[in-house]
């Protein structure tokens, strides 16, 4: 016993292959590869298969971790994916983007002395392996109910929610604002960090438990919920995600090439702006980039921008390195690419040209001081330290909000003073009677796997209610 | 996909209508309110106003310029083809209301977007007077409708090759100072709009314009849209498309439209080029 147990802590935690900074840096195309079988089985190797493993307590949907690393390890990469099924319908997804240092491997027992398992990486093997191979079983679908559901939004929280109950035997129907679902993953989310035929064959798998998907439907204007429910549907889900943008509010702000992240995302990955003119939507391209924020967003905004051709891309940050709140993976692989970080720096205004497109940020340099009710220590402007900064394309990633136009359109649904829908905290009731709420409109933005969870829930409430009442 | 039942060529072939099927749309629009349509699947989100909506039919009627590369692809589109996307409506619905002596100022292709408001505001029971232009005659557009909609029409030619020689603001400031006009409504290119509000204003009379920055999504997640308003920012795909026309920052929103100039006449020249080398 103690032998092997030896063995196990000398194996090193196997680093994931990526395409080099340098190359990667000009191409959308993914930044890390995946592992190969041999490495996930050696990596695999590694856990120590806790009888009361605490990784699994930092993972919101509580996959069976030491089961699914255990069948790796015998290389039946078939039965791990279907265990990881059992808790989680987007593997492929959470594997790459979840923030596993946060979460499952930061729990991990193997991380108090040396490296945590990769779990994450184990977890986007187990996925590939099962979405290349086509070999792994559906789960079952129980009989049909004859009961009709609607899920608004096809976000992590929408999709989770279309699966559950697909399988449950109801009939579901999604819709979504955008031509295309998916939600941030889609239209955030850039293709050099997740590849978007995932996502769309992730659909395509909840299509083929025949979830029907209406896209260009958005509900407060092309349908009502109460609509909704004169057609015939017995329950709604509203997973309509945090689409508002922030803004600075400071001057110079609506000169051209200033964009939210959101616009910016958008025009690049949904409408795939960084094919123009093969695909007919522009973007700016700046060669000096500015991002505001140090977010997963404004990362993937700068990381964007050198791609799109930058010759410098910074990003700007009010507070201090320690409270970057970005996945680790995606600070490091943006420095490795050249990303620029300036920390302690707050923007007071944006200067443009006669033609009116921006030419440079004004700065303020901050101080540390005392800690604020997060906790965080407050920055605090130094008088007189303002400086320019020349850019020609500033990205705005400093949050984002509650987006109004389906609630405004839905007077009964009791809001917070953000404006976020007020949801139960276990099962996802709204204040409407038959209406469930989750993901990013309930808790504001924060992670795929949460969203993914207060999926489950609602869905399981949902359940309840059609089978048994409110 | 959204079919396309029918379709008109106007103004010399510059502008194009387009009756597109799209019941869910056409049940729930109301002036005043757009839809964004792709035409296939590597286009861009282009926003259009509802010029006309049919509930029973099902179909909705756009009305647009042909001037740059998605415009130019969507005249392409012949009866029988579609569009892979059509989304509303959107915006908010224009308030109709009673106030008495309205005028309708309409120049280009938005005398289509004022088309159903200046219907909409004479069924309220207003006395609509309205001013429709356009460079030259051959490009006037919708003529016989406004008459129709209106209870006096007046007609201007920049060029004079018709109807009243000059712009709209002519005939708008002495309609102004012969009646006791409560409302304006104003819809055409950015430059006939900030003119109409400078003599409104003067007039001190209430004026609404329809306000055309870029878009994408059309439902507040981007923020593209962004106009100034007495100061603040608004969206005007969700707090718009009109707004009132004495607090809008005009010279910010010409601007604002050059945003991406370059990029669209090398994807409109590239665009034609094609076109030459396939015929
Ligand atoms: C750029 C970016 C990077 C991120 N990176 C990470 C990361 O690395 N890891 C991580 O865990 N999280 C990340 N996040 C956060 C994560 O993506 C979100 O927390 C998550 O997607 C929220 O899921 P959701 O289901 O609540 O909504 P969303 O994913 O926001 O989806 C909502 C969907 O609803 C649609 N919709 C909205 N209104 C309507 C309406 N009225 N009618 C119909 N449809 C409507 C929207 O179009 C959208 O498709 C990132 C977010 C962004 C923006
Ligand atoms: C709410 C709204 C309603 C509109 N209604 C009508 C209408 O009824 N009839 C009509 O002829 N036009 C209307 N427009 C303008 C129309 O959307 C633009 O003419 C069209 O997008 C031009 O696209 P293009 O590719 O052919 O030209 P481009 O060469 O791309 O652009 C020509 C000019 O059009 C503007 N433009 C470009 N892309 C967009 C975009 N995505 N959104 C908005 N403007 C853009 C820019 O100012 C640009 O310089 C409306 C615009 C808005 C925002
Ligand atoms: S879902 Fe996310 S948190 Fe849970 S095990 Fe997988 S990667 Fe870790
Ligand atoms: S805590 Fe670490 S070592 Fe233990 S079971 Fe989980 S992954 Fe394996
Ligand atoms: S078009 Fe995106 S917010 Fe208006």
């Amino acid at each position: 016993m103690s032998e092997t147990k030896e063995k196990k802590e000398k194996i090193p935690r196997q680093p994931m292959p990526e395409q080099e900074a340098k190359v990667r840096a000009k191409n959308f195309e993914e930044v890390p590869l995946g592992y190969s079988p041999e490495a996930a089985m050696v990596e695999a190797k590694r856990c120590l298969q806790c009888k009361n493993p605490a990784c699994v307590q930092g993972c919101p949907v509580g996959v069976n971790i030491p089961g699914f690393i255990g069948h790796i390890r015998e290389g039946h990469f078939e039965k791990a994916i279907s265990l990881i099924w059992e808790r989680n319908g987007l593997p492929a997804v959470c594997g790459r983007v979840c923030p596993q240092e946060l979460q499952c491997e930061g729990n991990c027992i193997l991380g108090k002395k040396g490296d945590a398992v990769a779990i994450g990486n184990l977890e986007r093997f187990a996925a590939d392996y099962a979405r290349k191979s086509g070999e792994c079983e559906l789960p079952v679908k129980l009989e049909p109910t004859g009961k009709k559901v609607a899920v608004v939004g096809s976000g992590p929280s929408g999709l989770t929610v279309a699966g559950d109950l697909a399988l449950k035997g109801h009939e579901v129907t999604i819709f979504e604002a955008f031509h295309k679902p998916g939600g941030v993953l889609v239209y955030g989310i850039p293709e050099f960090r997740l590849p978007k035929e995932i996502v769309f064959s992730e659909v395509a798998g909840l299509q083929d438990l025949g979830v029907k998907l209406e896209c260009n439907a958005v509900v407060g204007r092309t349908v009502s919920l109460d609509e909704l429910f004169e057609q015939g549907y017995d329950a709604i889900f509203l997973g309509v995600g945090a689409g508002l943008p922030t803004f600075l509010n400071i001057p110079g702000e609506n000169l051209i090439g200033i964009l939210s992240a959101n616009e910016y995302l958008t025009r690049s990955n949904l409408m795939k702006a960084y094919m123009f003119p093969k695909y007919d939507t522009p973007v700016v391209r700046g060669k000096n980039v500015i991002t505001l924020g140090a977010g997963n967003v404004a990362m993937d905004a700068a990381r964007t921008a050198l791609r799109l051709g930058a010759q410098s891309s910074r990003i700007v940050y009010r507070r201090s390195r320690e409270e970057v709140p970005a996945r680790g993976a995606e600070v490091h692989h943006a420095e490795q690419e050249g990303v620029e970080f300036h920390f302690l720096t707050s923007p007071v205004e944006f200067k443009g040209n006669e033609k009116g497109r921006v030419t440079g940020m004004v700065g303020l340099k901050m101080e540390l001081g005392e800690p604020d009710s997060s906790g965080r220590r407050r920055p605090i402007a130094i008088k007189g330290s303002e400086f320019e900064l020349e850019c020609d394309l500033a990205i705005i990633a400093v949050g984002a909000g509650a987006n109004p136009l389906l609630t405004q359109s839905t007077k009964d649904i009791e809001l917070n003073k953000w404006g976020y829908i007020v949801a139960d905290e276990a099962t996802g009731k709204t204040s409407k009677k038959g209406v469930w709420a989750g993901g990013d409109i309930v808790t504001g933005s924060a992670t795929v796997i949460l969203a993914m969870g207060a999926g489950r829930q609602a869905a399981n409430s949902i359940h309840d209610y059609l089978t048994r009442g409110w | 996909m959204f079919k396309v039942v029918k379709r008109e060529e106007m103004a010399k072939g510059t502008v194009i209508l387009n009756e597109i099927e799209a019941p869910l749309i056409a049940k729930k629009a109301k002036p005043g309110q757009f839809v964004i349509l792709k035409a296939t699947e590597t286009g861009e989100r282009i926003p259009l106003t509802m010029a006309d909506t049919n509930p029973e039919k099902g179909t909705i009627t756009i009305i647009y310029m042909v001037v740059g590369k998605s415009t130019a692809l969507f005249k392409t589109l012949q009866e029988g083809d579609e569009y892979q996307d059509v989304i509303g409506p959107l915006g908010k619905p224009t308030h109709l209301e009673k106030v008495g002596n309205v005028v309708c100022v309409g120049g280009g292709t938005g005398v289509a977007v004022l088309h159903p408001i200046t219907r909409g505001l004479k069924q309220a029971g207003n006395n609509v007077i309205s001013i429709i232009g356009a460079r030259n005659k051959g490009l006037l557009i919708l003529e016989e409708q406004m008459k129709a909609a209106s209870h006096k029409l007046y007609v201007c030619t920049d060029d004079g090759s018709y109807g009243h020689h000059g712009f709209v603001t002519d005939v708008l400031k002495e309609v102004l100072e012969k009646n006791d006009i409560k409302l304006v409504v104003a819809i055409g290119p950015v430059p006939m709009m900030k003119f109409v509000c400078r003599m409104t204003k003067d007039f001190n009379v209430k004026t609404l314009v329809s306000l055309n920055p870029i878009m994408i999504d059309g439902t507040g997640m981007c923020g593209g849209c962004r106009v100034s308003i007495g100061g603040k920012t608004q969206f005007a795909c969700v707090d718009g498309p009109e707004f009132d026309g004495h607090q809008v920052d005009f010279d910010e929103l010409m601007l604002r439209l050059q945003a991406y100039i370059e990029d669209e006449k090398a994807s409109h020249d590239e665009f034609c080029n094609l076109k030459k080398e396939n015929v």
